[in-house]
């Protein structure tokens, strides 16, 4: 049997708890930013419009490939910091999973980490335009 | 460090008490996020409303409310003189001149702002004016309100696009306008003021110059009828357009001035009711100008509250509020110039209410996030304008942006904050 990794859920707990130890908004975003500097690096030669998430005022792209046991991996990256932050908690929490649980997530998780404006599909920050995307390649995948 | 920075002046307006002001405006006085008093500095977006203006609106639809020009009924016929008195109040705020039949007001058409403004000259006088051959001038620094309505028409009509440059400091360069004029020249069409640089364009100047090639000068007026007098028959141009929204007004209502000879020439804009003289299958007469530009019932509280907002500020006194705008940006470019790594995008010598700038590499939206976090509505991106961008080779910028209402403190809260923004991506 192969070795299941954490579920979806238990890695947003996991984060819910991490973000828990902050209490102030600065710290919480300064664990956003070094977050993003671990993000899973997209190859340069992925940085294309191919891989480029729309509706977003930086540049933000994310790339999925196919990986063991028919289970995603994902690679990302961003030119501003919160971005790549936001790209690289969405990649934590799904990657690796099975593809009808990434399509299913259910991303609340955001929500109590105190990223709640970052929520709002009208800001710019192309977070909904990266989960549709992801969510889209796992449907597809499933 | 407060006693290492160098002595300031001119110091700001004493008599003129930002205090007072402010607490005429209900939506300044709040807290955003954890307690953070509000620090609004997003006022070439749009301005905050005065209280003045709100109880107009409220007024007009509590107690007012009718249609205009159709009624015989009272609240009608006052809604009706509520509604053009306003028409004479805008031309004497930007200075409209009599022109030779009829009065100065007539000259004033509203539109939903100046994106409409500009789209209403483009589809009447451009459309049937330009043709191929014919060549429209626009400046690097223009909205993008006042490139794609010309180039859509250009596309239409054959008529070419030329773009005027804008130097490394952000001003426009009048000596390549002046060559690129000719007799093929139908237009010139330049912002006021930029609304991402602060750039105050030298528009009598253009004026001149476009005249003397036979050429019509458009001027968007959207960001500096907030920030200065303005005189249209001074500055000699034969269209100006603005939006109320901008100069604290209501959103949905601007105008365009247009000189008596070229409106009554201009074919009509929407078709519809208002704008009519007699319809008939036979063939339909339109109305003189400048309702003949206005089909449809009208945005009517928005165009009273408009009113509103031009009596407030005249009220305040347009050229105190100038004043104190232009120390407070002193001040402002003076502290930014006290950030490390800051660099001030658009150095213009003459400028007005804009700072925008760039700190290191920290990308103007991450900047923009952390402001807002502490309660500082900044703007961030390219503002609506990308060949500018373009040509500055940068993404983007972030833009604090001044109104009569900005103080001191508000512009030490920014300094602050960019300080923070620094330690936190840096
Ligand atoms: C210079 C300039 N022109 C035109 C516009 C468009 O104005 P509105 O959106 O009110 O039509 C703006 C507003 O952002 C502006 O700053």
């Amino acid at each position: 049997m192969e070795t299941q990794s954490a579920t979806i859920d238990a890695r947003a707990d996991e984060l819910v708890a991490e973000f828990g130890l902050f209490d102030g908004w600065m710290g919480r975003y300064e664990h956003l930013i070094d977050l993003g500097r671990e993000i899973p690096q997209i190859a340069d030669a992925h940085k294309d419009d191919a891989h480029r998430i729309e509706g977003c005022q930086s540049k933000v792209w994310v790339r999925a490939e196919p990986g063991e046991g028919g289970r995603l991996r994902f690679t990302g990256d961003s030119n501003a910091a919160i971005t790549r932050g936001l790209a690289a908690l969405l990649i934590r929490v799904l990657d690796d999973q099975p593809p009808a649980d990434v399509a299913a997530a259910d991303l609340g998780f955001l929500g109590e980490i105190g990223m709640e404006e970052h929520l709002s599909p009208t800001r710019k920050n192309g977070l909904h335009a990266m989960v549709e995307q992801i969510k889209g390649r796992a449907r597809r995948a499933a | 460090m407060e006693a290492a920075r160098p002595q300031r002046e001119p110091a700001l307006d004493a008599d003129y008490d930002v205090e007072a002001v402010r607490a005429q405006f209900p939506a300044l006085q709040q807290e955003v996020y954890d307690e953070q008093p509000l620090v609004y500095l997003d006022n070439a977006a749009t301005t905050q409303k005065p209280q003045a203006v709100v109880d107009r609106l409220e007024r007009y639809y509590t107690r007012e409310n009718a249609n205009v020009h159709r009624g015989v009924h009272v609240l009608s016929q006052q809604a009706s003189s509520a509604y053009e008195a306003v028409r004479e109040r805008v031309a004497d705020f930007i200075g409209a001149p009599e022109p030779d039949r009829g009065p100065a007001h007539a000259q004033i058409v509203y539109t939903r702002g100046t994106t409409e403004a500009i789209n209403l000259v483009a589809a009447t006088w451009g459309r049937s004016e330009l043709e191929a051959g014919d060549e429209v001038l626009l400046s690097r620094m223009e909205h993008h309100s006042n490139i794609v309505p010309w180039q859509r028409i250009c596309e239409e009509t054959g008529a070419e696009l030329k773009v005027i440059p804008v130097t490394d400091r952000g001003e426009l360069d009048v000596e390549a306008l002046e060559a690129l004029l000719s007799e093929r020249t139908e237009l010139v069409a330049v912002t006021h003021v930029s609304n991402t640089l602060g750039t105050i364009n030298p528009v009598e100047r253009i004026t001149e110059k476009a005249h003397a090639a036979g050429a019509k000068v458009l001027v968007d007026g959207a960001q500096s009828v907030p920030h200065m007098e303005i005189d249209v028959a001074e500055l000699g141009v034969d269209f100006f357009c603005f939006s109320g929204h901008k100069m604290y007004g209501p959103t949905g209502i601007g105008a365009l001035y247009g000189r008596r000879k070229l409106l009554d020439a201009m074919p009509p804009y929407q078709g519809g009711g208002d704008m009519i003289d007699e319809v008939s299958f036979g063939g339909t007469t339109y109305a003189e100008v400048p309702h003949k530009f206005e089909a449809g019932t009208p945005s009517i509280a928005d165009v009273i509250a408009l009113g509103a907002a031009a009596a407030w500020l005249d009220d305040m006194g347009r050229e105190r509020v100038h004043e104190h705008e232009r120390a407070l940006l002193r001040y402002a470019t003076e502290r930014a110039r006290e950030i490390d790594d800051i660099r001030l995008i658009g150095t213009a010598r003459e400028k007005a209410s804009v700072l925008s700038f760039l700190l290191g590499d920290v990308h103007p939206y991450d900047a923009g996030t952390v402001l807002d976090r502490l309660g500082i509505a900044v703007r961030t991106g390219h503002h609506c304008t990308q060949p500018l961008m373009e040509r500055l080779e940068i993404p983007g910028t972030v833009r604090a942006s001044l109104a009569c209402y900005n103080t001191r403190e508000d512009i030490d809260r920014l300094a602050e904050g960019l300080e923070k923004v620094r330690t936190m991506f840096g």
